[in-house]
């Protein structure tokens, strides 16, 4: 053959069988390391479920909660595991929408985490509850007096908001799964996975049929979920705009809200990617490319967020306000100026270094950026809910909040928690899309005279110099 | 598992242009009823199949337009069920209603698009038995005629001249999952 079709986005993969072995070979015997890193995951969600024991059966006065700062840890990590969850349904639905081409290798792990993501926020509220037996007061149902929740209240609209995120993305990953699992189904001899995959594959044959009807499906969902990654954690803003409380009563919060999302959210994959490259050998999958692709983002939603945080800064002088120039002064200056200018620090600053491609493609300098703006993120939440909280309305009341061991306990156990599943996840589905990985490799055909057919659709082409 | 074999002739193929080529001289020999097998979507095939356009988008409007009724409906109706001032607001809040009418349009529109996949493309199936070979998930590609009586010749000669790589004919009919 005069010339070999590359990829362009893998050229180290030549050909359709690899893909199924090499994803599928993920799924086969784990190394010591899987299993010592899933022990200490189990360790910390036991101390974690020890904690939130204690809290039930002493009440949740085990945490550090006072008044007037009702809202603490628990709020601040929901929060944050909501705004993690984001960047999977955005590099899933909205990079497939503009047909990125760095997509295919990293939505299915992107998936794995918004669902697992929005698993772990969904017990904080309930955690947060004193009596977390009666969370089906949330519920949108008659109370035995026949009075029906109060559907003007943003602590209602977030039922609705994070309960359709989490049924809708949890659709998504398994729906788009469904011909990875039935290849996994025809891959394996293990008869347990040969059960659940004949299950979850519920028959697929990769019928031209079927195939027509799902890729219209998956463009009908990815349309979906996009307006509802935006309108999630816009509602979650609004818990707290819709408030008059200083530091909290802005319009801004919205879009700073699903920019701070996103940002996190792409950068909680980096961070999860970079290890299971490594781990797996999947260096052919994820390369510098999508690397670079994914740092450009964090890079963009970055700078929104840190525009977020001067705007407020202004909105606060500019108003003449004085309880909304005081809280801003005083988080700046005041007894929480360390988790502000981390904030500062981790989300404003450290990203900045992204403008450099060597940083872009360097794996160890990409995860430990990410790292910080995953702690950046977390005390983002934690300023603004806290601070406003301690300095709200009359001086008089005015206290500061200490979270308690049970609260750091619990906050540990929800990153153990996220991680069970992960990990569990990687040994259990394909975390790399086999079928779409396809779409990006070369066709493979009988005549390299008809290669028109392969790049009529405009996705491959030969890569130079191979 | 017992096997049935039915009278269909399935080609097995290793390339894309192989294929479409195929579909094309079985359809203009007036074979009805080809199934195609692929482990990706294609654009190729379905071009090559005159495939027309999925109905999975109305279930989709349809489940979405509901949803949003629902978002308006159900608020006002529960509302005005126990009429409650909170916060001196109408009792029907009209802006408040869009926030849950816009995540209900998302849900229902959602799982009525789900729903739509799997009536349209015959899901799940996996107790029927079926023609399938699990190369079809990995690298192959497959194209299954029911050659009407006395054609079967006709067929395998079109899949062999157009570069099958493989040809069976009564072909045996599986469980998917058993393969």
């Amino acid at each position: 053959m005069a010339t070999v079709i590359r990829s362009e986005t893998h050229p180290d993969v030549s050909e359709y069988g690899e893909v199924n072995r090499d994803v599928l070979s993920l799924l086969g015997k784990p190394g010591r390391s899987y299993y010592i890193l899933l022990a200490i995951v189990l360790v910390v969600l036991a101390i974690g479920a020890f904690a939130w024991f204690t809290q039930v059966v002493l009440g949740i006065g085990m945490s550090g909660l006072i008044t007037p700062v009702s809202w603490g840890a628990y709020i601040t990590t929901f929060v944050f595991w909501v705004g993690i969850a984001h960047s999977g349904t955005l590099i899933s639905a909205v990079l497939f929408l503009f047909r990125a081409r760095w997509r295919q290798s990293i939505y299915r792990a992107a998936e794995a985490m918004t669902v697992f993501a929005v698993m772990t926020a969904g017990l904080f509220p309930i955690i947060h509850l004193g009596r977390p037996w009666v969370f089906y007061y949330l519920l949108p149902y008659p109370s035995q007096r026949q009075i029906w929740p109060n559907f003007r209240s943003p602590l209602l609209w977030d039922v609705f908001a994070v309960g359709t995120y989490l049924t809708v993305s949890a659709t998504f990953f398994l729906l788009g799964m469904i011909p990875d699992i039935a290849a996994a189904r025809d891959g394996t001899t293990v008869p347990w996975r040969k059960k659940l995959y004949t299950v979850m594959s519920f028959g697929w044959r990769g019928t031209a049929n079927e195939w027509r009807h799902f890729s219209k499906a998956y463009l009908y969902l990815a349309a979906l979920a996009t307006p509802l990654v935006l309108s999630v954690h816009s509602v979650v803003s609004w818990d707290f705009a819709m408030s008059i409380v200083p530091g909290w009563h802005t319009t801004i919060f919205a879009p700073y809200f699903v920019a701070g999302a996103i940002f996190s959210g792409l950068a909680m994959v980096i961070t999860i990617i970079v290890p299971i490259r490594k781990i797996f050998k999947l260096e052919a999958y994820f390369t510098p490319r999508h690397f670079d692709a994914m740092a450009k983002m964090v890079l963009v939603t970055g700078m929104v967020v840190f525009y977020a945080y001067l705007t407020e800064f202004f909105m606060a002088w500019y108003s003449f306000e004085t309880p909304e120039r005081e809280i801003f002064v005083w988080r700046l200056t005041g007894d929480y100026w360390w988790a502000t200018w981390i904030m500062l620090t981790c989300n404003g600053i450290i990203p900045m270094l992204l403008w450099s491609r060597k940083v872009r493609v360097s794996i160890p300098a990409l995860f430990t950026i990410t790292i910080f703006v995953n702690i950046g993120m977390w005390f983002e939440r934690f300023v603004i809910i806290v601070t406003s909280l301690a300095h709200e309305y009359e001086p008089w009341q005015w206290r500061n909040y200490q979270p308690s061991w049970v609260e750091m306990a619990i906050v540990a156990g929800s990153f153990a928690w996220f991680a069970m599943w992960f990990l569990l996840f990687l040994r259990v589905l394909p975390a790399v899309s086999i079928a779409e990985l396809k779409e990006v490799l070369p066709a493979p055909l009988r005549r390299h005279g008809r290669a028109g057919v392969a790049e009529s659709h405009g996705r491959i082409g030969p890569a130079e110099g191979k | 598992m017992s096997a049935v074999s039915s009278q269909g002739t399935l080609g097995v193929y290793d390339a894309l242009d192989s294929t479409t080529a195929t579909i094309e001289r079985l359809r203009a020999a007036g074979m009805k009823r080809i199934t195609v097998f692929s482990p990706l979507p294609s654009h190729e095939l379905e071009h090559a199949l005159h495939a027309g356009e999925s109905p999975v988008r109305m279930f989709t409007l349809v489940g979405a337009l509901t949803g949003a009724a629902t978002g308006f409906a159900f608020p006002t109706w529960a509302s005005m069920d126990w009429p409650l001032v909170t916060g001196g607001k109408p009792i029907i809040s009209g802006p408040a209603w869009v926030i849950i009418a816009f995540e209900l349009t998302i849900l229902f529109g959602a799982l009525s698009t789900v729903a739509g996949l799997f009536i349209n493309a015959r899901l799940p199936q996996r107790r029927v038995m079926q023609v399938y070979d699990p190369s079809f998930s990995s690298d192959r590609f497959g194209i299954l005629v029911m050659p009407p009586s006395g054609r079967e010749a006709e067929v395998r000669d079109i899949m062999r001249d157009n570069g099958a790589a493989e040809i069976r004919e009564q072909v045996q009919e599986v469980k998917v999952g058993d393969l």
